[in-house]
């Protein structure tokens, strides 16, 4: 019975870094953004690789934990969904992690006057994911509150999608070159993408949260 | 040849044991909480432990509904209820065995002339009836708890999936137990009254009564069947009745135990009466039929959708065509072990309405007036002396049961050489003892005359009234300790 216990408490504990890893991957693109807009090179380096290295002990993570949910039989009426749901919050800090590396690898051009859009839209999307977290957590914990947090991943995504919009309009009507509002176009999609994969996210955690009611 | 004759018993154990031992933990093992062999290994164990620990108080009732005091008729009536479960289980159709066996002692009662006690009968009758219910009952309070609960207590899904674990290990041994304790009377019910085991002394410390050594027996046939059978009876009954969340799953089966305890344990029922609660009688009820109403219970407590009416209609089919082919079959094998095996399947239980039997009904109270034109009559079985009695218009069930206990012909021959071991069973009081002593080498015809000449002679001897101190344990006691000479000096 200890066993069981003692096995119980370690998997919680790695969900727990699990989501903590993906929380800050969150935060570190936003300080990430801010870097690259005002052009400090080497602040964005260490964010870049800062969120490589948490998208890697992400993997590492979730593919310990589900090791361990099958070997030892845990939650078997729940595992499918678990191991769902610890895939596609993955997928979040895939979506965080390529959203920057286009940055690094592409070096848009972003006329100041859009820095400012540009770090609204990455809040909002951000916040989805924080959100995302929170009912997360509140699956495992407390399962009465996830359609709370699951509201307000749907409330930001709408924000991010409105941002989005707002956005590309001033980008196709500013006075650049058609190559570079398309450039533009895609990093907005990219920064957006991430609250997309947190709502389709949420959307399926809403189903596993019925069918874990007893 | 008595220990051969116990093997229907042991066949019936072992059908109770890979069928209704999968009810109590088949959710367990379907939700794959529990592996098999850690729920069969605690099934067998507790079964055991039930049916030798609780295990006389329903099959009290089974007794009192017909008391087969034969060997050869004991082992008819426990085959004809084992091939009735076999042959239903083979055709896929709801089976209890305490509905086989019932029907089994009807058809035994009829075959041998014996009154069957219609109060008994409608007992258990209603008990069955109520089973369902009252396990659906169960299960919805328990959910709606669980519901409230869980909600409030905020438990990691897995701390809850490692508590759900250890409660059902703790369910699966609760239900195990009441399995054990309540059917224990289906499978060897029916030996009691010729059962070969004495009462063994253990080093002064405790005694193992007879009947405890044959439940034993009985638990062992069962924990048999759960290894040897139950794991494909789960494949089949686990997944498809109902998909259980690991939580509803352990909510069934401490429903459905509580339900089978309830019905076995004398203590619970003593403990009610002491609250002013009625009497209810400890019956023998169908454990598929108690998983049935707690999964119907969880349905209901869900919003009532997905209840599959068909599903009730099968289980009360049950409660009426499991007895009544049990009671055919053991007619006619009773028949056959009798002709063609020339076994003694029931020894005669006359009736004699003789002048000692009519004074004894004029002190309790009976207006023998009544009855005044079967005086000195004697009746062969107790079916001719009921069909005699249809002849007097007024007489009230009451009258009729006063009669037939009072002119029930025994007999009893007090044997010196018995005294010894008596007396090293230490069952009886010193003054029981000797007041016993007292009477040897006399002869009695009826329990009650026996009962009387010994109270007259030591007070150990009578039953407190509902005014004394500890009446109910007492009384208790008392009438086990009068079971216990009847068996030694009864002569057939």
């Amino acid at each position: 019975m200890a066993i069981l216990f003692k096995t119980s408490k370690m998997i919680e504990m790695q969900i727990d870094d699990f989501l903590n890893i993906i929380s800050e991957a969150g935060i570190l693109f936003k300080k990430g953004l801010e870097n690259y807009l005002k052009d400090n090179t080497t602040e964005f380096e260490k964010r870049l690789n800062a969120v490589s290295e948490h998208e890697r002990k992400a993997d590492e993570l979730r593919l310990n934990i589900e090791k361990q949910l099958y070997m030892h039989t845990l939650i078997p009426e729940s595992r499918g969904d678990v191991l769902a749901i610890l895939e596609n919050t993955d997928r979040v800090i895939d979506d965080i992690k390529e959203a920057l590396q286009v940055f690094a690898i592409e070096h848009p051009e972003i006329p100041e006057k859009f820095d400012e859009r540009f770090l609204e839209l990455a809040d909002s999307s951000i916040e989805s994911v924080e959100s995302l977290i929170r009912s997360v957590r509140a699956f495992f914990k407390d399962i009465s509150s996830v359609s709370d947090h699951i509201y307000k991943v749907k409330f930001y995504e709408r924000e991010a999608d409105k941002i989005a919009m707002s956005l590309k309009n001033e980008i196709f009507q500013a006075d650049i070159h058609l190559s570079q509002k398309m450039h533009l176009r895609f990093c907005t999609q990219q920064i957006e993408r991430i609250s997309d994969s947190a709502e389709d996210m949420s959307e399926r955690l809403a189903i596993y949260t019925i069918k874990r009611q007893i | 040849m008595t220990y051969i004759l116990l093997s229907s018993g042991l066949f019936l154990g072992w059908s109770l044991g890979s069928n209704d031992a999968a009810n109590v933990f088949g959710t367990a093992v379907g939700t794959k909480m529990i592996k098999f062999r850690t729920a069969a290994w605690i099934a067998a164990i507790f079964v055991i432990l039930g049916a030798v620990i609780e295990g006389s108080g329903a099959s009290g009732t089974l007794g009192k509904l017909g008391s087969i005091n034969t060997m050869p008729g004991a082992f008819t009536v426990a085959l004809a209820a084992a091939i009735t479960v076999a042959f239903m289980t083979k055709l896929k159709l709801p089976v209890s065995t305490s509905q086989a066996i019932v029907g089994a002692i009807i058809g035994w009662n009829m075959f041998s002339g014996s009154l069957t006690d219609m109060t008994s009968l409608t007992k258990i009758v209603v008990t069955w009836i109520l089973c369902p219910f009252l396990s659906a009952l169960i299960a919805i309070v328990l959910y709606r708890f669980f519901k409230f609960f869980l909600a409030k207590a905020k438990i990691h899904l897995l701390d809850l999936d490692a508590y759900t674990r250890i409660g059902l290990i703790i369910a699966c041994a609760f239900g195990s137990y009441s399995l054990g304790a309540n059917n224990i009377g289906n499978v060897m019910g029916v030996f009691t009254f010729s059962s070969p085991f004495h009462d063994i002394n253990v080093y002064n410390l405790f005694t193992i009564s007879g009947n405890q050594i044959l439940f034993l027996f009985g638990g062992v046939a069962i924990a048999i069947g759960i290894f040897t059978y139950s794991q494909k009876v789960i494949k089949t009954v686990g997944k498809s009745l109902f998909k259980l969340s690991p939580v509803t799953a352990f909510i069934v089966v401490l429903s459905q135990s509580i339900v089978l305890y309830l019905f076995a344990s004398t203590e619970i029922r003593d403990a009610f009466m002491s609250l002013g609660l009625p009497k209810y009688p400890l019956v023998p009820v169908s454990s598929s039929q108690a998983v049935i109403g707690a999964i119907i219970g969880i349905a209901i407590a869900k919003g009532g959708r997905n209840i599959q009416f068909k599903v009730l209609g099968r289980i009360s089919s049950g409660w009426i065509t499991t007895p009544v082919i049990a009671g055919i079959i053991s007619f006619v094998a009773l028949f056959f072990v009798q002709n063609v095996f020339d076994q003694q399947v029931y020894y005669k239980k006359p009736y004699s309405l003789s002048s000692e039997v009519m004074v004894q009904l004029d002190k309790e109270g009976f207006p023998i007036d009544k009855i005044k034109s079967f005086e000195g009559t004697r009746f062969s079985t107790g079916l001719r002396l009921q069909q005699n009695l249809k002849k007097i218009k007024d007489l009230t069930k009451n009258d009729k049961s006063m009669i037939y206990s009072i002119a029930a012909v025994d007999s009893f021959y007090i044997y010196p050489v018995y005294f010894k071991e008596i007396e090293s069973e230490k069952i009886l009081t010193y003054e029981q003892l000797k007041s016993l002593e007292t009477l040897s080498k006399q002869s009695f015809s009826h329990e009650w005359e026996f009962q009387d000449e010994l109270i007259s002679i030591s007070t150990d001897w009578k039953y407190r009234t509902e005014k004394q101190m500890n009446y109910l344990s007492y009384n208790k006691h008392l009438k086990k300790q009068y079971n216990f000479i009847f068996h030694f000096f009864r002569i057939y």
